[in-house]
């Protein structure tokens, strides 16, 4: 049997999550980015280097997903949210809350979670 | 430099083919712009083409070759994929082709075939325009993208799912004489509001539909149509486009969209015009917030004023300002890759006078489209203006 490959810094990046150390890249000027970064978007510097990641983030916008793709159709209806972690922003799934009790500027904290459809790692949010 | 005419168009009825093959859907829409333009086929020194989801809903790559050949074209024929936006991005070649003298004549299009493969996996490819690894993984669905950034509309400037039920209720009316449309039903803002939710706080009716369909047009220099003797009054005097972060979490204000600001910023330089000048806008409303965030980067609506247009009737038919008179992708329907030059249509018809709305700009002489792609990490902008 064939492992699907990882897809490098990316999986790493979860790992770390997974490990509670988790990180974002960031250059001289303080943008802050998730991996894999080779150059800063915002200002061009290739000096990247890694920053532990905040320990919770808030949320800046919520959709409740009713009509999901294939790869998410059991997880439905599921809490689709980005969270601000200061530095940088996260796309996450909401869990450990009902969906209509997601409130913009909830704090969360970030963990490594499955895909209920496909059993793929997703990351995940739960309020602190 | 003299400006790119638009010599002939033809659109497809916009709808649910899922039989017809990309191939012959564009024949219907190529030919019938080679025909409206009086053109000889032989004079076409290259196909621009728009496509985005080819290979997931046909399994077929390379079409540019594909779409010349179905149009009896033997020219140079390239495919551009800019999502949602790729056959905007297919117009702006054509226009800076014939602007450097590499062409006289060029033939623009794009098509797309979606229906056939059905409803969840088309959802599934039109996902694969956001970040695969940031969004699509966590969840995000087109839908849902679009209600991240209505919801931070919401929260930045106020307004209410209802002020975009009016959007849909003014463009599913505009949409009643055009024979082209996907969908042509009269709905109210209790049906819109009522209507099944699909990503809150966004429902059935603040999406567009899926759709087959396809759309060509037929450029010329100003000299090929004046040597030539064409009709073609509508010239594309300025072209824009600009670009964002790919992914939503990567930008710092989700309740506007720098890439169209920047795009109608350089259409309108090249032009030579400002947004007071514009009479009429195709932009592109795949959800109902994504007209109110076109119409606010296009400059005809301050940040956060755009969310009432719909609701104060400003860009309904009777409008100061109306926008989306073929209905725009919400009710016309949106075959991805053939939207940019559908709207391209729709203003070159508004302003030529042919168009069953242009009554509602008697006098028009400038009109815009805004097609976006992803999220509004691609869009392009085109200034079009009556050049007698």
């Amino acid at each position: 049997m064939t492992e699907t490959p990882l897809n490098g810094e990316f999986d790493e990046w979860l790992d770390s999550i997974e490990d509670g150390e988790g990180y974002y890249v960031e250059c001289d000027e303080g943008h802050g980015w998730l991996p894999p970064r080779r150059v800063c978007p915002d200002c061009g510097s290739r000096e990247l280097h890694d920053e532990p990641l905040p320990d919770s983030g808030e949320i800046v916008t919520h959709t409740t997903i009713t009509v999901a793709t294939p790869q998410f159709e059991d997880d439905a209806p599921y809490v689709t949210a980005i969270a601000d972690f200061g530095p940088v922003s996260i796309t996450g799934l909401v869990r450990g809350v009902d969906p209509e009790d997601v409130s913009m500027e909830d704090v969360v904290g970030i963990e490594v979670g499955e895909r209920e459809t496909t059993g793929e790692r997703a990351v995940v949010f739960r309020p602190r | 430099m003299t400006d790119p005419r638009i010599a002939g168009a033809g659109v497809t009825q916009f709808g649910k083919h899922p039989e017809r093959t990309g191939r012959d859907l564009f024949a219907d829409a190529g030919l019938e712009a080679l025909d409206q333009s009086g053109v000889d086929p032989d004079d076409v020194d290259a196909l621009y083409y728009g496509n985005f989801m080819g290979e997931l809903a046909e399994h077929q790559g390379h079409q540019g070759p594909l779409m010349a050949e179905a149009i009896g074209v033997d020219a140079p024929a390239t495919r551009l994929e800019a999502a949602c936006a790729s056959a905007g991005a297919a117009v702006r070649e054509a226009v800076k082709t014939l602007r450097n003298g590499e062409a006289d004549v060029v033939v623009v299009g794009g098509a797309e075939r979606m229906t056939n493969i059905g409803t969840a996996a088309a959802t599934d490819a039109l996902a694969i325009a956001a970040d695969d690894l940031f969004e699509v993984r966590a969840g995000m669905t087109f839908p849902g993208a679009y209600a991240l950034m209505a919801r931070a509309y919401f929260e930045a400037y106020g307004g209410s799912h209802e002020d975009l039920a009016h959007v849909a209720v003014k463009n599913h009316e505009h949409a009643l004489v055009n024979e082209h449309a996907q969908i042509q039903k009269e709905i109210t803002v209790e049906d819109a509001m009522e209507a099944p939710t699909i990503a809150a706080p966004l429902g059935l009716y603040d999406s567009c539909p899926i759709t087959d369909g396809a759309a060509a047009a037929v450029l010329t220099t100003d000299e090929y149509a004046e040597e030539h003797g064409l009709d073609a009054p509508v010239a594309i005097s300025g072209t824009g486009q600009g670009g964002d972060n790919l992914a939503l979490q990567d930008r710092p204000h989700l309740a506007r969209t720098p890439a169209a600001d920047k795009a109608a910023e350089e259409a309108y330089a090249d032009a030579g015009i400002d947004a007071d000048d514009v009479d009429v806008a195709e932009v592109h409303d795949c959800f109902t917030i994504a007209e109110v965030l076109a119409i606010e980067s296009l400059g005809l609506f301050e940040p956060g004023e755009g969310i009432h247009a719909a609701t104060e009737g400003t860009t309904s038919r009777h409008g100061e300002m109306p926008v989306n008179l073929s209905g725009g992708l919400k009710a016309k329907g949106h075959p991805v890759g053939a939207t940019g030059v559908a709207q391209l249509a729709t203003i070159a018809w508004v302003l030529d006078g042919t168009h069953p709305r242009a009554d509602a700009v008697p006098d028009g002489t400038v009109g815009v489209a805004h097609n976006a792609g992803g999220t509004v990490a691609s869009t392009t902008v085109h200034v079009l203006e009556v050049q007698e």
